[in-house]
């Protein structure tokens, strides 16, 4: 088959405006006819970056990926200025509008914003380069051999004449764009690899940096919303006759997802929410509660399933077998419980809609915007504000919709602000899960066989009801267990659906915490039913898989592996791949007699191949463990009358800082192409917190969270 | 409603607001300070902690009538340009992720160098402990304090 020839050309988009100077997208408008032409697979080619050299001589990097802590606006403009050769003091940041198509997706999630743009913003960055080095050269008359370019100044080697940048940008944009710019060694890297210092930071410590919910516009309204506590549930009718009389309640009127009161400031609407007698057409789903859903995930898993991996044969590798050994692993809902509740200031007017707000999704919060009002989406602009939290919930936009209607319906600028309630009932969680696992063993005690049942919610279904109607395989669900690393003969994982009303969601590392704790949790179980140490079990059985090896064994000796620990304290360790990036724990707990326990030390190793901002890399594994120990020893949503049980932080706890163990954070050196940070540090907690229990105790725990009353014996 | 005289970060300002409203609410709706943030609306996570009258106070669970007349501390008051020891120790040890729950964070660690000038690591415990932090940036938290502790 013939391609239409595609120029490599078409990564680098230059365009020069009157005064502006020299503008580098790494762009993508062209995306669908590469993937047509075979130039790029349907794999994530994602740009993120823009870049201008402006007259003034600052570089300003246009950051199209949201900043929510992962220090994302730091990291991606220290891979352009690099390869720019720019001075760190001459970066400045912007934040992208969403664009349909400009910047390619602005999703940020997937833990991908280096690992699916590293080489494209290492391009954008040399191109520059090499263009401000021509024209250079033009200018001096001389050849562009013998000019480099370093810390902002395009140098003539010979003379030690010089420009700055801001001097040269105008000719440069004049000049064609190189097609395939040479990026630098790696080890004539300025900025990557080093942790160079936030450029944010400053903001977050004196107030100034703006979230969401800070946006103030001139008469601008203030809302809330009131949804039906009962999944399924609706309005049935209500009476806005109190609240009305609330001083600064403006309004209180019913919108697609419930009941919202708007007023002059936030305290009245939350009183006015607080006051407002609605009545609920509760539904179905009222009847149901957590463990009514428990029965019915354990019923459906006795049931068909549909296979997401299959080697050699389970059953005979059974029927050989000495003694088969089986377990069952279990995870409830939980909550994303961002810091700053969901919300969202729009103003809609005149056919036309601007949004503030704290989103993973700017693309999915224009086209929902653009699709409640019935306009263009060219005519919703999208700013994107600092995110309070992410963590996956804000790749959703169902909070957009209540205040573009809101603001809509009262012709002003609105910030509509959910409650903490509001924001704990209305989550997208985290699937609760059960795990079915058995394991055949020989009379050497040799593994033989894997299964694997994972039993849960599917997220991808709730979203595309069609496309998974009959139940079929929701690849992500199995994501962490039907690549089980673990060189055992015979393999089988296979995933039943059980999905309910309760909206679910990707919650930082998505089903991959699910998957790590059944997995690593039943493998220490195997080593100790081996009577092999579970480390040596681990290392036994990935002998094939370097850097499964190299994050275990690093983390094994920092954390002083095998050494004695004295009585009532334990060590577990656990590792799991996920996001491109490997990475092994080992937790040290100490439990006392009642039951109750501490987390003293987490060791934690990370291959995340080349880490482009090392310390950036460690902030993110000691986050990721607090989010980790938090599902671990506390986060549980229930379900009670077919709603969330949980209200707000008494009742949803989080991981606090007397309870915080101390966390060493040790990354692999490593010229490997980038992998994730955000989210690969998640999965090993839980199961090195539950293999540490079992050392120190020997009592297996196989349910999350951990209660002190599992462990009295 | 009635007319409150509050002095915050030294400026006074009067404000005609209902006599429950929640400082919180006083601060960021009506004299435009969003330093503060909203977390929970209960006294529960410490995101809106600020000083009043030189005390770490739950914004959000304080109404206006108990405050009139105070002198209040918000973030942006705690100094002009990043200075304090505090916000300087936050920079050198690179605390915040997200950021949001930083302004309570800062102001309860602000209250308790007040208190103990070089706090133990039990001090910043019970100080500490009532603020959450969904990024989970604790262990930075308790060096950055040892680290301005040394500074004051």
């Amino acid at each position: 088959m013939a391609h239409p020839t595609v120029s490599r050309r078409d990564f680098l988009k230059v365009s020069s405006t009157a005064g502006a100077g020299l503008m580098i997208g790494v762009f993508l408008p062209a995306k669908k006819r590469l993937v047509e032409a075979g130039l790029v697979s349907g794999q994530p080619f994602e740009p993120n970056a823009f870049l201008a050299i402006n007259p003034d001589n600052t570089v300003t990097v246009t950051v199209m990926k949201s900043e929510m802590g992962q220090q994302v606006r730091t990291s991606l403009p220290m891979i352009i200025a690099d390869e720019l050769d720019a001075d760190w003091s001459q970066v400045k940041i912007a934040q992208a509008d969403a664009h349909p198509d400009k910047y390619g997706s602005q999703g940020t999630g997937g833990s991908g914003s280096i690992r699916r743009s590293f080489q494209k913003l290492r391009k954008a960055g040399a191109a520059a380069r090499e263009m401000l080095i021509e024209a250079g050269a033009n200018e001096w008359n001389v050849d562009k051999s013998d000019c480099t370019v370093s810390n902002g100044k395009v140098v003539h080697s010979s003379t030690g004449r010089q420009f700055t940048f801001g001097e040269l940008t105008k000719k440069a944009a004049n000049l064609p764009v190189p097609e395939d710019p040479p990026l630098k060694n790696p080890k004539d890297f300025k900025f990557i690899g080093k942790s160079m210092p936030g450029l944010d930071t400053p903001s977050r410590v004196d107030g100034s940096a703006q979230f969401g919910m800070d946006v103030q516009l001139p008469d601008m309204l203030y809302a809330t919303v009131i949804r039906c506590p009962t999944f399924g549930g609706r309005v049935k009718s209500f009476d806005a006759h109190e609240a009305k009389k609330i001083n600064g309640v403006t309004d209180i009127f019913a919108i697609e997802g419930g009941i919202a009161v708007v007023g002059t400031n936030t305290w009245a609407v939350v009183k006015g929410q607080r006051t407002a007698d609605i009545k609920w057409d509760h539904g179905k789903f009222a009847k149901w509660d957590s463990s009514r859903i428990r029965n019915m995930m354990q019923k459906k898993g006795l049931g068909n399933a549909v296979v997401a991996r299959e080697e050699g044969n389970v059953a005979k590798a059974q029927e050989d077998a000495d003694n088969v050994l089986e377990a069952v692993y279990e995870v409830p809902f939980t909550s994303h419980a961002t810091m700053e509740p969901m919300n969202c200031v729009a103003h809609v007017n005149n056919g036309k809609c601007e949004i503030w707000v704290p989103t993973q999704a700017p693309q999915r919060v224009q086209t929902t915007a653009a699709e409640a009002l019935g306009i263009p989406e060219e005519k919703v602009t999208v700013h994107v504000t600092m995110l309070g939290g992410g963590f996956g919930r804000r790749l959703f936009a169902d909070y957009v919709i209540d205040a573009v209607e809101i603001s809509k319906k009262t012709g002003k600028p609105v910030l509509m602000l959910w409650t903490r309630e509001e924001d704990m009932a209305h989550d997208f969680y985290r699937p609760t899960s059960i795990h079915k696992l058995s394991s055949a063993m020989t009379k050497k005690n040799r593994a033989t066989s894997w299964s694997h049942r994972i039993i849960a919610p599917s997220i991808s279904a709730q979203r595309s009801p069609e496309t998974f109607s009959k139940g079929e395989l929701d690849r992500s669900a199995v994501n962490g267990a039907s690549n089980v690393p673990y060189e055992i003969p015979n393999i089988h994982v296979d995933y039943v659906m059980t999905n309910t009303p309760v909206p679910v969601g990707w919650w930082r590392s998505v089903y991959n915490s699910q998957n790590a704790f059944a997995n690593e949790g039943f493998i220490d179980e195997l080593a100790h039913a081996a009577g092999t140490d579970p480390y040596k079990f681990r290392l036994k059985l990935l002998k094939n898989s370097p850097r499964y090896l190299g994050v275990l064994k690093l983390a094994a000796e920092k954390a002083g592996w095998g050494k004695k620990l004295e009585k009532g304290r334990g060590r577990g360790i656990a590792v799991h791949k996920a996001f491109g990036s490997w990475a092994a724990q080992v937790a040290e707990v100490t439990v006392n007699r009642d039951g109750n326990f501490s987390v003293d030390r987490i060791v934690s190793a990370i291959d995340c191949g080349l880490a482009v901002h090392p310390d950036g890399v460690r902030m993110q594994m000691e986050s990721a463990i607090v989010f980790g120990l938090t599902s671990t020893l506390k986060g549980e949503i229930t379900i009670k009358d077919g709603a969330v049980a949980q209200s707000n932080f008494h009742e949803f706890e989080l991981l606090r800082i007397d309870e915080m163990p101390k966390v060493e954070t040790y990354i692999v050196e490593s010229n490997e192409a980038p992998g994730g940070a955000g989210e690969p540090g998640v999965p090993p907690v839980a199961p090195a917190m539950t293999n540490a229990i079992f050392d120190a105790t020997g009592v297996r725990i196989r349910k999350l969270p951990i209660r002190p009353e599992d462990l009295r014996v | 409603m009635a007319t409150y005289t509050l002095t915050v970060n030294g400026n006074k300002h009067r404000v005609n607001v209902e006599d429950d409203m929640p400082l919180l609410w006083v601060l960021r709706d009506e004299i435009g300070l969003t330093g503060t943030k909203f977390g929970c609306g209960r006294g529960l996570c410490g995101t809106c902690t600020i000083h009043l009258d030189g005390e770490p106070t739950r914004s959000c669970m304080t109404p206006v009538e108990y405050a009139d007349g105070s002198e209040i501390t918000t973030i942006e008051g705690l100094s002009n340009d990043v200075s304090h020891p505090l916000q300087q120790a936050w920079i050198d040890e690179e605390v915040p992720q997200c950021g949001y729950c930083q302004s309570g964070q800062i102001m309860t660690a602000a209250a308790l160098l007040k208190r103990i000038p070089d706090p133990s690591d039990d001090d910043i415990d019970v100080a500490m402990k009532m603020n959450l932090c969904r990024c989970g940036t604790y262990q930075r938290i308790r060096k950055a304090i040892h680290k301005a502790a040394k500074g004051i």
